[in-house]
């Protein structure tokens, strides 16, 4: 059964008299294992389709089913139990809480999740050593580069161990070295510990990373091609 | 679920990010239980110095007076024609029941003189158990007794004012001084008192009330007295004895129903109940106006919190994206409100115990006094006020909608 089964998706945004449509009948299926680059325009409703995959934002039409459950049907504390447990996030604005040390910020999902501190401290300091910043776990936010900002949201989007990842244009505030490092990190997700990934981005160098890549254009999936590897 | 001790956790860290507003939110509350603490303790001392002052003039008392007897329409003062007699004295005594002691009285300034030395003060013509009655302690020599009074002994027992005035530091026992050209022989001095408001309790002597009548006082109505005074048995009876009291004299004084009465009868406790709920009315007073400043301290709460809840606005939307529910964002605002206002609450009650004494210090005869019981009033108001004034924000804050939350720079 595909991790993600989304069905003729319509989101409809209303501005004053005008109605458009975000995203138009997008149909997508993505598999356990899979790392999906979504591709297009600015504008084409890459977000938006985003924001449906992280239950974050509900579809004015079709259907979402997450690892056999069926989202449109959950009310506001199920949802967010399913953004709890079922998927992380990486924003482009890395979106720490600013003051926090890296140590804190990593340890939100599981303080919602209701783990115990001290086996909450013991995965948080693990993860942050997976992204490579042992030793700098009561480092402020802004007191890190941006790339390692970027990997304090990744540590804080494995902290629970979900099966999906969601990255939203993740490089898109890097410079190449460190986009490299990030991406090299998402590889890493995928392969070793075998999350499924849904990444955007505008650039094709990044997209080289993943094996599938959606394209979307006016809010409607144009192409959609499997890489052979 | 989400334990509690994380959230209070991640409260005191957001708290201690923004460490000075923290602290201006807390003042509004510290100032705001202080004042109450101190207001109270103003309040409860000022109750209590007049329950002292109550007493030291003696309690369950009833006072009868002749009454102002019209003459040609005009109404004289109190006291002006006197109708009581000590015979009138001695038959309330042994008719009336539940009194504990009684004693007749007259008053009159009159100028003392020992040697050299002058002062005018008020002569009061008592039986011994006036003393009793009022509360006057001897503090050395001996009291009146009846002896002196079958005597009509010319000895004089004197308030610890009028001792100092004329004597200083001379023991003035047996030493004789002048009472309007009188001698009299001093046999006592009585322990001082203090003052009942303006009214220095010591400025006065005590003579025998036979000795008065027959040498002191010129007066017109010879065998009369200003007043007697009677203290109750208790305080359920008064009311009942000064009654039988009434009704004892009309039938006394051969006074019939149409007839306006010859005397007058008062009850201290209507007065020092009056005088209490006077007092009582001034403390909360006091209290409500210190009421208010803790109302705005809350209302301060409030305000922060919700500046907060907005500049806040993307970390509600990330805590919620990567699952905060709406109950657990609510729930950390609410305690980091609660925080706020506990927090404040402490320290005020510190400041404001502190305030009290020092009231108490820089005032001149001003009293306090700090009850457990405010202290723990105001603490309990100020977790209150938390909750009250940290809900709404809170609630806010828990209905944003996470995309948004997110979006807003
Ligand atoms: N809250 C909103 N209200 C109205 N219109 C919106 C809203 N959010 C997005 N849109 C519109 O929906 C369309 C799709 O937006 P979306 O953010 O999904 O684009 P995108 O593909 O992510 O673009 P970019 O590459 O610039 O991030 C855009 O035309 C945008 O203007
Ligand atoms: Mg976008």
């Amino acid at each position: 059964m595909a991790l993600i089964e989304a069905k003729n998706i319509i989101k409809t945004y209303i501005t004053g008299d005008e109605h458009f449509n975000a995203l138009n009948g997008v149909s997508l299926s993505i598999e356990k294992g899979e790392f999906v680059a979504i591709m297009g325009a600015s504008g084409s409703g890459k977000s938006t389709f985003m924001n449906m995959l992280g239950c974050l934002d509900k579809p004015n039409s079709g259907t979402y089913v997450l690892d056999g459950i069926n989202v449109t049907d959950l009310n506001l504390n199920e949802l967010a139990d399913v953004r709890n447990l079922k998927m992380g996030f990486v924003f482009q604005g890395f979106n720490l809480i600013s003051r926090t040390t890296a140590l804190d910020n990593v340890q939100l999902p599981m303080i919602y999740k209701g783990i115990e501190e001290e086996e909450r401290v013991k995965r948080a300091y693990e993860v942050l050593e997976i992204v490579g910043l042992k030793g700098r776990e009561h480092h402020m936010p802004n007191q890190i580069s941006g790339g390692q900002q970027q990997r304090v949201a990744i540590a804080r989007a494995i902290a629970n161990d979900p099966p999906l990842i969601l990255a939203d244009e993740p490089t898109g505030n890097l410079d190449t070295k460190m986009s490299i490092e990030i991406m090299n990190f998402f590889v890493k997700m995928n392969e070793e510990m075998g999350k499924t990934i849904v990444l955007v981005t505008h650039e094709s160098d990044i997209a080289e990373y993943c094996k599938r890549v959606v394209h979307f254009k006016d809010g409607s999936i144009i192409s959609d091609e499997v890489k052979r590897k | 679920m989400i334990d509690t001790k994380s959230i209070l956790k991640m409260s005191l860290v957001s708290l201690k990010v923004n460490k000075m507003r923290s602290a201006l939110t807390s003042l509004g509350i510290i100032i705001g239980v202080s004042a109450v603490i101190i207001m109270l303790a103003v309040g409860s001392g000022a109750s209590k110095k007049v329950q002292q002052n109550m007493e030291s003039m003696g309690s369950n008392l009833l006072t009868i007076r002749s009454a102002s007897a019209k003459s040609g329409g005009v109404r004289q003062g109190i006291g002006s024609k006197p109708s009581l007699t000590i015979k009138d004295a001695e038959t309330i005594l042994k008719n009336v029941e539940g009194i504990e002691a009684l004693s007749p009285v007259s008053s009159e300034n009159k100028q003392l003189m020992y040697g050299n030395q002058n002062w005018s003060t008020t002569v009061y013509a008592v039986m011994p158990s006036y003393f009793y009655i009022k509360n006057y302690e001897i503090d050395y020599g001996r009291g009146i007794s009846m002896e002196d009074n079958r005597n009509y002994a010319k000895v004089a027992v004197l308030g610890s004012t009028v001792a100092t005035e004329l004597f200083g530091d001379l023991d003035p026992i047996g030493r004789v001084i002048r009472v309007g050209n009188i001698p009299f022989k001093i046999i006592g001095v009585t322990k001082t008192k203090g003052s009942a408001g303006p009214f220095d309790q010591d400025d006065l002597i005590f003579i025998p009330i036979t000795t008065a009548q027959r040498k002191v006082f010129g007066t017109a109505f010879p065998g009369t007295v200003n007043m007697i005074i009677a203290k109750g048995e208790n305080s359920e009876t008064l009311n009942q004895t000064e009654k039988d009291i009434d009704e004892f004299l009309t039938a006394r004084h051969h006074i019939s129903k149409n007839q306006e009465k010859d005397f007058e009868i008062r009850n201290s406790a209507e007065f020092q109940e009056k005088m209490q709920s006077t007092v009582q009315t001034f403390a909360i007073l006091l209290a409500s106006i210190a009421s208010v400043s803790l109302l705005v301290g809350g209302i301060g709460i409030m305000n922060i919190m919700l500046v907060s809840v907005t500049e806040r606005t993307k970390e509600i939307g990330i805590r919620m994206a990567i699952g905060a529910k709406a109950q657990d964002i609510r729930l950390q605002f609410l305690i980091e409100a609660v925080i706020l206002s506990l927090s404040g609450g402490l320290i005020g009650i510190l400041t404001g115990v502190i305030g009290a004494m020092l009231v108490e210090m820089l005032s001149s005869g001003l009293s306090v006094q700090i009850s457990m019981f405010s202290i723990i009033l105001s603490f309990a108001f100020s977790g209150i006020i938390g909750v009250a004034f940290g809900y709404y924000p809170a609630h806010k804050a828990s209905l944003l909608n996470p995309i948004d939350a997110l979006r807003y720079e």
